[in-house]
């Protein structure tokens, strides 16, 4: 049998055959399919129209419905938009279907995946959100789809899929106190581009990425589609066992993948993460790299914390940690990605404080666990720009219009610089503030 | 019975290059649901609507895809650089273009969220040019496709492009999306 990446062996097994190829079409079978309320609907309705008023869907078990980003507004469009998935939840008797207004009520999806344990290593997820690739980081093939796929995996459990190409990126060296997760997939997007992995799969592998924590591996595939990415991937190690075996609380058997030894890679790049500067994204584009030393001081008038990519514990340990002891100098936004994330910056303590106070004694806006502000959203959504403003965040999208108003300017960064971007009202080198 | 035709003609509105889903369709407008053909047409109305001004209507700049209160614009025709639709997985994209009367994107090439979805709903046909059509074309041309062959004709400058053949994607344009592919090829009962 010739060598096969982790995605492609991934791909064969759901393909029930022993081999595939990079471009290769295959109908793969789908494990967990995943919606939310801005594409929900609309697969439902795709659904409903080709399978019949009366069908089922084809796995309840396997259907994850988990609303999280137009939720804490008076838009009546967006709310209508949650009752559907609630009705449909209830018709179709799906056990995880994650609530507004109850006790089970989540978040962000990508976060509340992993949190509620529906990723598991070897698996294939897909879901009508492009960061779906997030859940790359426990060694499973995940990707985003629109609603007419999922609508057909809705009442099928399958889908045809091409057979990407995997790129390796191997991050050699320690991660230095001042660098995160984010700067180094911004470092990766500014080399080879918005579209330089466009229909690819992107394995990340080497010393500096099994150092990581789970959080800031997700950070490392959530941006992936920001290049082009059909998916991100790390292989499973301790760390993916430990975190997937805590939080399985369904008991799913999974079985690990790895990359065979002499695997075939299109392209392979090593970094020294060791010698890497904060770095960040210029607007328009999530691949207008610069390190912050080029653009220090270039005057914000906002902050904003939170998302898939930048609204966890690691993201917010990592903010608390240099806002600690300081003033916020311009409207500061912090929004944990979910109830979970959200119920940690409550408990958690540093120097005596909770996260939480740490943010509110600096200044800052506490916003409800939710997408918000990441993608605009209706004009009432926390933290949006309404004003053609400039603003620095932790999110993974800054094309023109993403957060708000479409002459906003949007810098990409880690939670690190944004906290001190915060305190000085302007782009700040994380070091000035790291003893 | 193919779904695509085999001539199509119209005028062309031209965009550069990484024209992300966010300038397609702004996440405000996400709210209404396509599954609804009422709520469908308004993503027409929405359709480019947070593309930059001076990237509006290349080369010139500045030309409204259609005005503010029209649902649908006077284009049949989309002529873009690179990356075209890259960004989020909103299907609203393919279905914004579609409800404003575009029937065939031309791009160099495409992120694949888009491509999928524009194929595997149905609602456009994407092609792809080796050359750099958005620096060729202008706003505003007449323009005559001809699918069979891939043939794009500017009928204003009478200047003939080739396009990239359908390859793969082609039995599912026909078929009319994933559904009716999924039949003929046995994935799905009849």
């Amino acid at each position: 049998m010739p060598a096969m990446t982790l995605t492609e062996k991934i791909l064969a097994k759901h393909a029930k055959t022993d081999f595939v190829e990079p471009g290769q079409n295959i109908w793969i079978d789908v494990d967990i399919l995943m919606t939310h309320d801005v594409c929900g609907p609309g697969t439902i309705g795709v659904f409903k129209k080709h399978f019949g008023k009366a069908a089922k869907v084809w796995d309840p078990k396997k259907i994850v419905i988990i609303p999280d980003h137009y939720i804490f507004t008076a838009d009546k469009m967006a709310n209508r938009n949650v009752d559907v998935l609630r009705e449909f939840s209830k018709e179709q008797n799906l056990p995880y279907y994650y609530d507004v207004g109850t006790e089970s009520y989540k978040g962000v999806c990508h976060i509340a995946l992993p949190e509620e344990g529906h990723t598991r290593p070897g698996e294939v997820l897909l879901g009508t959100d492009s960061h779906t690739c997030t859940a790359g980081a426990f060694g499973e093939f995940a990707t985003g789809i629109g609603n007419t796929d999922a609508g057909f995996v809705m009442g099928t459990g399958n889908l045809w899929l091409k057979v990407p190409p995997t790129m390796r990126f191997i991050f050699e060296g320690t991660l230095p106190p001042y660098l995160m997760a984010k700067d180094l997939i911004l470092a990766v997007i500014g080399d080879i581009g918005c579209d330089g992995a466009t229909y690819k799969a992107m394995e990340f592998d080497g010393p500096g990425v099994f150092a990581l924590n789970m959080e800031e591996r997700m950070t490392l595939c959530n941006m992936v589609i920001e290049a082009g990415g059909k998916n991100g991937v790390i292989a499973p190690d301790k760390v993916t066992l430990d975190f997937i075996d805590s939080k399985n609380k369904h008991k799913v058997p999974y079985t690990p993948v790895y990359t065979d030894p002499g695997a075939k890679f299109i392209y392979e790049k090593v970094y020294d993460i060791s010698k890497l500067q904060p770095v960040v994204a210029k607007p328009h584009s999530p691949d207008n790299k610069a390190f912050v030393s080029e653009v220090k001081g270039t005057k914000l008038d906002r902050a904003y914390i939170g998302s898939c990519t930048g609204g966890k514990m690691t993201d917010f340990r990592a903010a608390a940690k240099i806002m600690h002891g300081h003033t916020v100098k311009i409207d500061t936004f912090v929004v944990p990605a979910t109830t979970e994330v959200a119920r940690g910056l409550k408990s958690e303590k540093m120097h005596g404080k909770t996260l939480e106070q740490i943010f509110l004694d600096a200044g800052a806006k506490m916003g409800e666990a939710s997408c918000a502000a990441c993608l605009g959203g209706p004009s009432d959504t926390f933290g949006r720009l309404n004003q053609a403003i400039r603003c620095i965040s932790t999110t993974n999208r800054n094309f023109p219009g993403r957060m708000g108003h479409k002459e906003a300017e949007v810098f990409l960064a880690s939670p690190l610089t944004v906290a001190a971007s915060a305190i000085t009202g302007m782009i700040t080198d994380p070091r000035e503030y790291l003893a | 019975m193919s779904k695509i035709p085999n001539e199509i003609t119209g005028k062309v509105y031209v965009l550069g290059d990484n024209v992300d889903t966010d300038q397609i369709i702004p996440a405000e407008y996400l709210t209404f649901n396509p599954a609804i053909p009422e709520e469908y047409k308004q993503f027409g109305k929405y359709a480019l609507s947070s593309v930059p001004p001076a990237q509006s209507g290349l080369p010139k700049g500045n030309i409204p895809f259609h005005t503010d209160d029209e649902f649908v614009s006077p284009y049949t025709f989309i002529v873009a650089g690179k990356n075209f639709g890259c960004g989020s997985s909103r299907e609203h994209a393919p279905v914004a273009l579609d409800a404003a009367g575009i029937k065939v994107v031309i791009a160099e090439f495409y992120a694949r969220i888009f491509f999928r979805n524009s194929v595997n709903g149905g609602y456009l046909v994407p092609f792809e040019c080796s050359e750099r059509l958005c620096d060729k074309v202008c706003t505003g041309d007449e323009l005559k496709l001809d699918v069979l062959n891939c043939k794009l004709h500017n009928l204003t400058t009478k200047e003939i492009y080739p396009l990239n053949p359908l390859g793969e994607i082609a039995p599912i344009l026909n078929a009319g999306g994933i559904f009716a592919y999924a039949k003929q090829v046995g994935m799905l009962k009849s």
